[in-house]
């Protein structure tokens, strides 16, 4: 797939994920709850699964639950950490470019009676250390949530350097597996189908960290029900091996980005390229373009064989700018976020950049944006 | 001077704001109304990409969001 340039949206089973699963499927398929021989081997599996992931987080078996997907994790991190505050209805600060399960975990806690404070971030997304630690040392303030890196323009955010009094939730979404993870860490989330898994959420709650899950109380774990051992399997099977070479692959992907980041602004007029240059994630680079429609955007680069996405308002289902964009106060419209992975090479590289000027022209020739 | 780009929908409205602001002088203001979401925020990233002065948002009498533009080249 040399043309899929929307790796943070998700990866095709990687090979390692499918034979994972396929194996495990004749030995994971029982409750991991019985203590009959099935049930046995199904345990076996997922504790073998959990070890895995513990070992790429840094963390320990016992605090890592797998959820349905990351939408799920996210949601799951975000209000058990609230829920498990001496004070549940307790305020939540959070970034304002965080994912938008975040933001819809941060609403459902307003619905509920709770309270969220939101910190604002600079042109290329980051938020300020200094000022995301103040909000959350404000009174009244039970939780933070802060992104290890931003999903559409890949800023790194200082989470390192916060000093924080409340537990932080942390969105690992786009960097686990793409780029070390913080140093500390109190709740975690991120999803599989990032790294070529199928659709498993990742949940990991620190050791001592009040967690208190969102749902019905079910004595299976921090996730209510019987998980899907064999999705575990292979998620945990495509993160381990995905992991071995991480470093290597994103030291290749992070200068494909640099090619990128440099070329765009060269070959094409009135583009913005966003994001923190250097602070960034090795796979995702995003720009805008004026003048440009980023529907009509997609739909010719589709039609010569690139799949992106855009945080323009017309590709979205609720026709509204991405948050994201809107916080930064990058330009929304033209917008494109090209993603890479380890199928995608230089020469794939070259010729999105090869055909991009075109497609760019050719869309605002249509809107009669010459000249201007 | 007033652009109407009610109803259209992004990037239109800043191409509207593009394509008016050869008729009013360098230091002169244009205002556009504009009821796209996406408005607000791209009148004020074409400003700083274009070199003009963002001057302030506003709603226009029926509630439409506004946006105050100089020309500032």
């Amino acid at each position: 797939m040399p043309g899929y340039l929307d790796a943070a949206a998700g990866l095709p089973l990687h090979p390692v994920a499918r034979e994972a699963y396929l194996a495990a499927l004749d030995d994971g398929w029982a409750d991991a709850g019985r203590l009959h021989g099935a049930g046995r081997r199904a345990r076996l599996l997922l504790d073998a699964a959990r070890e895995a992931v513990a070992a790429v987080l840094g963390g320990r078996p016992d605090e890592v639950t797998f959820a349905g997907n990351g939408t799920q994790a996210l949601h799951a991190a975000v209000l058990g950490t609230l829920r498990g505050a001496a004070d549940p209805l307790g305020a939540l600060v959070h970034s304002a470019v965080e994912h938008s399960a975040v933001l819809q975990a941060a609403r459902s806690h307003l619905a509920a009676g709770g309270a969220a404070a939101e910190v604002g971030v600079d042109a290329t997304g980051r938020v300020d250390a200094a000022a995301f630690t103040a909000a959350a040392r404000v009174d009244g303030v039970v939780a933070a949530a802060l992104q290890a890196a931003n999903h559409e323009v890949g800023t790194v955010q200082p989470v390192d350097d916060l000093d924080l009094p409340v537990p932080l939730v942390t969105d690992v979404t786009q960097t686990l597996s793409r780029a070390p993870l913080p140093g500390r860490w109190d709740v975690l989330a991120g999803d599989a189908r990032i790294w070529g898994g199928p659709s498993v959420g990742v949940l990991a709650v620190r050791t001592g960290t009040r967690w208190r899950g969102p749902y019905p109380d079910d004595d299976r774990g921090r996730i209510p029900g019987v998980p899907d051992i064999p999705s575990v399997v292979a998620a945990a099977a495509a993160l381990r091996a995905v992991d071995a070479t991480r470093a290597a692959e994103a030291a290749r992907q992070s200068a494909l980005v640099e090619r990128i980041r440099a070329e765009v602004p060269r070959l094409i007029p009135d583009v913005d390229v966003l994001g923190d240059p250097v602070r960034r994630l090795p796979h995702i680079v995003t720009f805008s373009c004026l003048y440009v429609d980023g529907e009509a955007l997609l739909s010719e680069l589709d039609r010569r064989g690139f799949a992106v996405s855009s945080g323009s308002s017309c590709t979205s289902s609720t026709l509204t700018p991405s948050h994201v964009l809107v916080a930064m106060g990058a330009l929304t419209s033209g917008n494109v976020r090209v993603s890479l992975h380890a199928g995608v090479s230089e020469q794939d590289v070259d010729e999105f950049l090869a055909v991009l000027p075109a497609v760019v022209a050719d869309v605002r020739a249509e809107l009669g944006a010459t000249g201007l | 001077m007033v652009v109407d780009a009610r109803g259209r929908r992004c990037p239109l409205p800043i191409l509207d704001l593009a394509r008016a602001l050869p008729s009013v002088a360098v230091g002169d203001t244009i205002t556009v109304e504009a009821d796209d979401p996406a408005a607000g925020p791209d009148i004020r990233a074409w400003c700083r990409m274009r070199g003009h002065e963002f001057v302030a948002a506003r709603h226009a009498d029926d509630g439409t969001p506004s946006y105050e533009v100089r020309r500032l080249r």
